[in-house]
């Protein structure tokens, strides 16, 4: 057998769009099938079952998505409850729930509305990144059938009246944080908010709002049909569930898979993804979660389960499961400072150590590229990375220094090689220049 | 963060046309009556649409229209990349994805057909057809190198096809979005490796259903590995 999961017990069923995408497809691969009946168990019973299946949050911090629902005020008093789903897929290596929105986007759909009635809320809004066209006419479309068979809308057939609005953004990798998403989406800059309040208290309009990503949303349904303990049985203990995976970069076919949580790294890419190209010898530094986790090394990877856990004692982390692949021709200082331009090109600019400090980060790598530069300055630049990471309000300055520190920790020979060879390449060096401009 | 400012040459004046203002409507009613601020970001979208680029007696309209200070919308247009603050190619708009994931599979080449075809990024090419940008990542990782041109997403990108679908934009065509190396969509190349299984697609699965554990019922416990 091809990788770990079975197609019975695969979610997406359609994520490559294969099949149907509209109502009536999606019902035939069991989406919307015994809705009502979830419903009427009440939304404790939900929380409880989203809880006991494990399901952490697919959009990077892997926070239990049945305990932030619980974080919402328990009666509804003078101020509406919202669900905001964040589809500002932007975090660099990920490509997943832009599958679930146009491949499967009722499952999105479906999982809104038990989630925002567990949550007792009556109206939902979809952020898409602005970039995601095709997406969001789908997305769209998708909305209007469901009001069409008054599955969502006023007294619809489950009974809990439900709007679903799709909104979107602009480009701004910022509003993907969840606080920003919110200036975003009540039309300011994308500049996140001091915690707390937090949303679950004060979120949009300043009402009780929980912010969740698509895939997180889109499994809640199917979860619910099958059962926590059957959603629990894959992966190892904390790190329970199937799992989308992105992988791009130097294998022989990237794709979206989904497979178990837990699945060896070496069998993903091997079973799924044509191998590494060159070989499994030719590998030599992975990006596990999406650009913002520090990379790991090709040793690192032998016998590596691909879940929250492992990753985290490896000083790395699954992140949105964005495996970026890097065989043995890659430049990796340049693909870090090509990462360092991205933070520099996203910074919102509100806290001072990111806005400076990424600009600052991103001309020193840059000169790190071609050799230009002393060989202390890697202690300074590391040094700096500190200084940035956990003092800013939100974590892009985290973001931005976590791939520098990468790859200091691993390829630290590398860069000191490159300072060598630019120098020897230069006759009467004379001292260094500094970093700072 | 990149400095974005308003173009030094605008035009007179600016008029929502009948199809963007109904749109524009349509958005307003999406967000509760007191809310109408949070239209602002779809309908700058609307009016680069009608417009090609964002002016700033455009932003003047959108404020008026939305009850919002003038300087509110301002901030918007500059701080959000998607809005082009001056007019852009009649043909096309070329954003080429230059981010590590598009960089390790050859957006460099893809860039250097464009500055080959096109000029110097982010100004308007000699003939007024083409500007071409290189843009953060588009989310769209496992098909890479790509580009979006105008609204879509061309994918799995040669310097070939690249070079080609820039000639088919300048003589007039639109060529089709999505991958370009034979792919359906994000799939392994070559052939799926899942969701093979007829079962998944017969209907069996809209068939009436107990849902597990369900109140009153002797379900047992699910085994929570926590």
């Amino acid at each position: 057998m091809v990788g770990i999961l079975e197609d019975k017990d695969r979610i997406f069923t359609n994520l490559y769009g294969f099949h149907d995408w509209g109502l009536e497809g999606a019902k035939q691969r069991g989406c919307w099938n015994a809705t009502k009946d979830i419903l009427s168990y009440g939304a404790e019973w939900i929380i409880t079952n989203v809880k006991n299946s494990g399901l952490r949050g697919r959009g990077g911090a892997g926070f239990s998505t049945g305990l932030k629902w619980s974080f919402m005020p328990k009666e509804v008093k003078d101020r509406p409850h919202y669900l905001v789903v964040n589809a500002d897929e932007s975090e660099p290596g990920t490509c997943k729930d832009r599958e679930i929105m146009r491949h499967d986007p009722h499952l999105l759909i479906e999982g809104c509305l038990i989630a925002s009635f567990a949550m007792q809320a009556h109206a939902c809004y979809i952020y898409l990144r602005g970039e995601y066209v095709q997406e969001r006419e789908r997305m769209e479309a998708a909305v209007k059938q469901a009001y069409e068979a008054k599955l969502i809308g006023k007294n619809n057939i489950h009974g809990w009246d439900f709007d679903v609005y799709i909104h979107h953004g602009a480009g701004a990798y910022i509003c993907g944080e969840e606080t920003a998403l919110l200036e975003s989406l009540e039309g300011k800059k994308g500049q996140p908010r001091l915690k707390p309040p937090f949303p679950a208290g004060s979120g949009l309009y300043g009402c009780p709002t929980t912010v969740n990503n698509v895939e997180s949303i889109a499994v809640v349904g199917t979860i619910l049909r099958r059962g926590a303990a059957w959603f629990a049985s894959f992966g190892a203990p904390n790190n329970t569930g199937t799992k989308l995976f992105c992988v791009s970069g130097h294998v022989n076919k990237p794709c979206n898979i989904e497979e178990a949580m837990s699945i060896p790294f070496r069998q993903l890419i091997e079973d799924h993804c044509g191998g590494i190209r060159g070989g499994w010898d030719n590998l030599k530094a992975v990006i596990p979660g999406g650009s913002s986790v520090p990379m790991i090394t090709a040793e690192q990877c032998e016998n590596l389960p691909m879940d929250f856990d492992t990753l985290r004692n490896l000083k790395s982390g699954l992140g949105t499961a964005a495996v970026i692949v890097m065989d043995k021709s890659t430049d990796l200082i340049r693909a870090i400072a090509r990462l360092s331009y991205f933070y520099k090109h996203e910074s919102c600019g509100q806290c001072t150590p990111c806005r400076e400090g990424t600009g600052w980060m991103w001309r020193v790598m840059e000169r790190m590229v071609k050799g230009d530069a002393d060989p202390s300055e890697i202690d300074t630049l590391l040094e700096v990375t500190t200084q940035i990471e956990g003092h800013t309000i939100c974590a892009l300055g985290d973001a931005a220094a976590w791939p520098i520190q990468g790859l200091i920790r691993h390829f630290r020979p590398e860069i000191e090689e490159r300072i060598a060879l630019y120098r020897s390449r230069k006759s009467n060096f004379a001292g260094h220049t500094m970093a700072a401009e | 963060m990149s400095v974005r400012r308003l173009a030094k040459e605008q035009p007179a004046s600016f008029t929502f046309s009948a199809e963007t203002l109904e749109k524009a409507n349509w958005w307003i009613a999406k967000y509760p009556e007191s809310r109408r601020q949070s239209a602002v970001i779809p309908i700058l979208w609307l009016v680069q649409k009608q417009e090609g680029w964002v002016s700033e007696p455009a932003i003047t309209a959108i404020a008026k229209l939305l009850g919002m200070p003038q300087i509110r919308v301002f901030e918007v247009a500059t701080f959000y990349t998607m809005f082009m603050l001056e007019p852009v190619g009649s043909a096309a708009l070329i954003q080429v994805c230059g981010t590590t994931p598009c960089m390790l599979r050859g957006s460099d080449a893809l860039i250097k057909v464009c500055k080959d075809k096109i000029g110097p990024k982010d100004k308007l090419s000699a003939d007024g057809k083409f500007t071409w940008q290189e843009v953060e990542c588009l989310g769209a990782c496992c098909n890479a190198p790509m580009a979006q041109i105008n609204d879509y997403y061309y994918e799995d990108l040669t310097p070939e096809n690249l070079a080609q679908i820039i000639d088919d934009f300048a003589a007039g065509k639109s060529p089709k979005p999505g991958p370009y190396n034979g792919r359906h969509t994000s799939e392994p190349l070559g052939g799926v490796t899942s969701l093979t299984d007829p079962k998944l697609y017969d209907g069996s699965a809209a068939k009436k259903i107990k849902i597990p554990n369900a109140p009153g019922t002797e379900a047992p416990k699910p085994e929570v590995k926590a």
